[in-house]
């Protein structure tokens, strides 16, 4: 870039995640330096209390392009989420937790409630007579310390708030993150509003390099240790559910290069709007049995359907929680 | 009352903040590191199949995902009631060590290397990985990624996927290794022994024939006795990834020596109302609170911890480097806080050895990757050390192999009551009476807790190479008296 065009303002924050995402950023550092020779970092998950005075100092719209990884947890992680909206031009989900609520979002199958009373009461290793759980503000001899607030829910980025673009994947593709850092630098023109970027259009299954017999059918699911995995049939007709029919492709297929079953991180395919229903449609297109009775005897093998389906997407997901 | 409040890039479940609270002579009244995040995996592992958490927990960090992988992979093990066969157990370990190889390589250079190759007092500008590199040569620059991404492509090869690895399944794993890739991993692990001894000798030539640096380790306001928690072999040799937990008091004697199905007899959990993150504590001792020395139940669970609670390394280099370390250092144990950098590069060559031990191993192309599976008997613990700390996991599941029950106990959780402890000692060798704080105090204080390579310290340094941090420091009314700023 000449110097006669500014820099582009490029922002990073996490919420509730793991940092496997900036990892997965680091993990191509010469490409990454390209990146800050392009772009000013205006803003990167440093001093707290800093970061949300500066941010909140700046003029709406400061931030070109802020990709928000994480899921929205507790009321620091919301109030980032609506900070970095006001402030950015294009906010990016990246990441599944950002994107679908990932991983922690599988805490929607249990309550604030129970989640604390496992984790600070009920649990084995933890002595805890009085009852002590961590409390937002917190009076201690010396003066107040405070926490954020733990929601009962845990929710997508765009369920908070209005999202430009998502980027799939626990974690994205280093190289498929750099496709978008290189689009937004190069000032190409960008896809619609709401698009899914650096990812494919097909699902797993269409390039996935596991073999496929025309109408193979089967009659038993297993689990992943009942059967001996050859290494190169299809999941599905080994009887091994596995979530490629109801996922995008764009990951390079890692987990099934490794041997086990897709879980399905790159979220839906184009078309698709809900996976689970996509998977009970790709389950009943594959089994051998036609009566309703042999059928439902066939699905008794799929364990924890909705822990599965819904192992990236719960929150959201048409079932989006359990309810209390 | 004075604040100072210091909110650093963190990753461990989410965050960190340290409070220190200064009285009206302007001495450290109190300091608190708050972990403000917390996730829940203990209740949201309940009712999925137990094969799916080694996949799930891994999840758990970004940084360290082998760690939970492999301490997973073998509580699922003992939920069925299996051992794997000796090849799976040999791979497992052989991905282990290159986890340790590539972690352990980036901490010292990335983190450890600005504060004592470019040194403590230098300008912060310099202090950073190219500083690091300016001072040691490009080349040896240039080697560190190669050596790195060496240790990655073993990971990837072995666990399938580049970040979060997919290779257990119940009793053993998803792929083998072939003779033309073990000759490959042989080559690579021999690069890692002559890499990890070169990386000692920087090491020697740049802190410890430094007079200045070695009293900052030894004298510095750095030092915690406190007991010490390690995994060791039937020898009682350091070992990353099986074995029984032995706990050392602060004068050396073993205090404990627990098989992982015990560890509830011995370690307990604390909870304070200002952080999400428990205190864990030794359990027969009891919770005392944020104090040192032979009646505190608080213990460290570092690299440092692990030579002291070990009588030794169990590969021939790593040994020799062993009782170097102590004999500089003045014998066993060792409770300088600063010592677990050298700590840590004793174990990166144990770490190198061992990769290259078993890439030899006649075992490690064989054929039988799982055990057979018979009834499950439905509970199991399994321990590994993480490079930040014991790692226990404990699963409790139905006779199908649902999940009923998690407890999880995280490397860098034990050292949570010591990272504390930590701070407060490097912020009270800073702030006296009289002395007006200084940017001193931000490298000081990052010092204390990146000793620990805390799992949040990661992801701040690897690409400014620094942490920016601000303290602010507010007079009773909260009004922002003076702000320090390194960015």
């Amino acid at each position: 870039m000449d110097g006669s065009t500014p820099k582009l303002k490029l922002a990073v924050y996490w919420a509730s995640a793991c940092g496997g995402c900036c990892v997965s950023v680091l993990d191509v550092h010469e490409k990454l330096f390209d990146v800050i020779a392009a772009a000013d970092f205006v803003f990167w998950p440093i001093a707290l209390d800093i970061k949300y005075r500066d941010v909140e100092n700046m003029p709406e719209n400061h931030i070109d392009v802020t990709l928000f990884n994480g899921a929205v947890r507790n009321s620091e992680n919301e109030h980032m989420a609506l900070l970095l909206r006001k402030k950015s031009r294009i906010l990016v989900a990246c990441g599944s937790c950002s994107h679908l609520g990932g991983i922690p979002g599988l805490a929607n199958f249990s309550t604030k409630e129970e989640i604390l009373r496992r984790i600070y009461e009920e649990n084995e290793s933890t002595i805890n007579p009085e009852k002590v759980r961590p409390l937002p503000e917190c009076k201690v001899k010396e003066g107040t310390l405070t926490l954020p607030v733990f929601y009962n829910d845990v929710r997508s980025l765009s369920q908070v708030v209005d999202v430009d673009y998502y980027i799939p994947g626990c974690p994205p593709q280093t190289e498929r993150l750099l496709e978008v850092f290189d689009t937004i630098i190069s000032g190409a023109e960008l896809p619609l509003k709401g698009s899914v970027i650096g990812a494919d259009t097909k699902a797993q299954c269409d390039e996935c390099t596991r073999k496929i017999t025309e109408n193979k059918r089967i009659r038993k699911f297993y689990r992943p240790w009942e059967i001996e995995d050859d290494g190169v049939t299809c999941f599905m007709e080994q009887g091994v559910i596995c979530l490629g029919p109801a996922t995008r492709a764009g990951c390079g297929y890692r987990c099934i290069k490794g041997n086990a079953p897709c879980r399905g991180c790159y979220g839906p395919p184009p078309g698709v709007t809900d996976p689970g229903s996509k998977m009970m449609s790709a389950i009943a297109g594959i089994i051998e049995e036609k009566e309703p009775e042999e059928i439902s005897r066939v699905l008794e093998d799929v364990v924890d359907p909705s822990g599965l389906f819904y192992r990236f997407s719960l929150p959201v997901s048409l079932i989006r929680r359990k309810l209390p | 009352m004075r604040t100072i409040t210091i909110d650093p890039v963190t990753r461990l479940e989410g965050h960190g903040k340290i409070e220190i609270f200064l009285n009206d002579e302007g001495e450290v009244s109190n300091v608190y590191f708050q972990v403000p995040e917390l996730r829940g995996f203990e209740k949201f592992c309940e009712g999925r199949p137990v094969e799916e958490l080694p996949a799930i927990v891994a999840k758990i960090c970004g940084v360290c995902p082998g760690c939970h992988h492999m301490a997973s992979g073998k509580a699922v093990d003992v939920v069925f009631g299996v051992e794997p066969p000796p090849t799976a157990k040999k791979l497992r370990e052989l991905f282990y060590m290159a986890h340790f190889i590539h972690s352990h390589t980036a901490h010292f250079y990335a983190l450890a290397g600005p504060d004592f190759i470019v040194g403590p007092y230098a300008p912060a500008s310099k202090r950073n990985i190219l500083g690091v590199i300016e001072k040691v040569g490009k080349e040896i620059g240039t080697e560190v990624i190669r050596q790195r991404r060496h240790a990655q492509e073993i990971q990837a090869l072995l666990g399938g996927h580049q970040t979060f690895v997919v290779m257990n399944i119940p009793g053993g794993v998803r792929r083998g290794l072939s003779r033309q890739e073990r000759d490959d991993i042989v080559v690579k692990a021999k690069g890692f022994v002559e890499f990890a001894q070169f990386t000692l000798k920087i090491f020697e030539d740049f802190v410890l024939k430094n007079n200045e640096y070695v009293d900052i380790i030894l004298n510095g306001p750095y030092s915690l006795r406190l007991h010490s928690m390690g995994l060791v072999d039937a020898n009682n040799k350091v070992n990353f990834y099986e074995g029984k937990v032995r706990v050392v008091d602060t004068v050396g004697k073993e205090l404990y020596k627990y098989a992982p199905h015990e560890y509830l007899d011995y370690v307990a959990e604390h909870v304070e109302p200002w952080s999400y993150l428990k205190f864990p504590f030794l359990k027969k001792i009891g919770w005392k609170g944020f104090v040192e020395g032979q009646n505190s139940g608080v213990y460290q669970a570092t690299p440092l911890s692990r030579l002291n609670a070990a009588d030794g390394m169990a590969t021939p280099l790593a040994q020799k480097e062993y009782e170097r370390m102590y004999s500089t250092l003045g014998g066993k144990p060792v409770h300088a806080t600063l010592a677990m950098h050298w700590a840590r590069l004793v174990e990166l060559l144990y770490s190198a050895e061992r990769c290259l031990e078993l890439a030899m191993d006649r075992e490690i192309t064989g054929r039988e990757l799982r055990a057979q599976l018979g009834p499950i008997p439905g509970e199991g613990v399994g321990i590994v050390e993480a490079q930040r700390g014991t790692l226990t996991h404990h699963y409790w599941t139905d006779k199908k192999g649902i999940v009923t029950k998690v407890n999880l106990i995280v490397g860098t959780t034990n050292n949570h009551a010591a990272i504390c402890m930590s701070i407060k000692k490097a912020a009270e060798g800073l702030i006296k009476k009289g002395v007006v704080v200084s940017e001193g105090i931000l490298n000081m204080i990052e010092m204390a807790f990146r000793a620990y390579d805390p799992c949040f310290s990661c992801a701040t340094h690897c690409l400014p190479g620094q942490m920016p941090i601000i303290v602010d420091i507010r007079n009773a009314g909260g009004e922002l008296q003076q702000r320090l700023k390194r960015d």
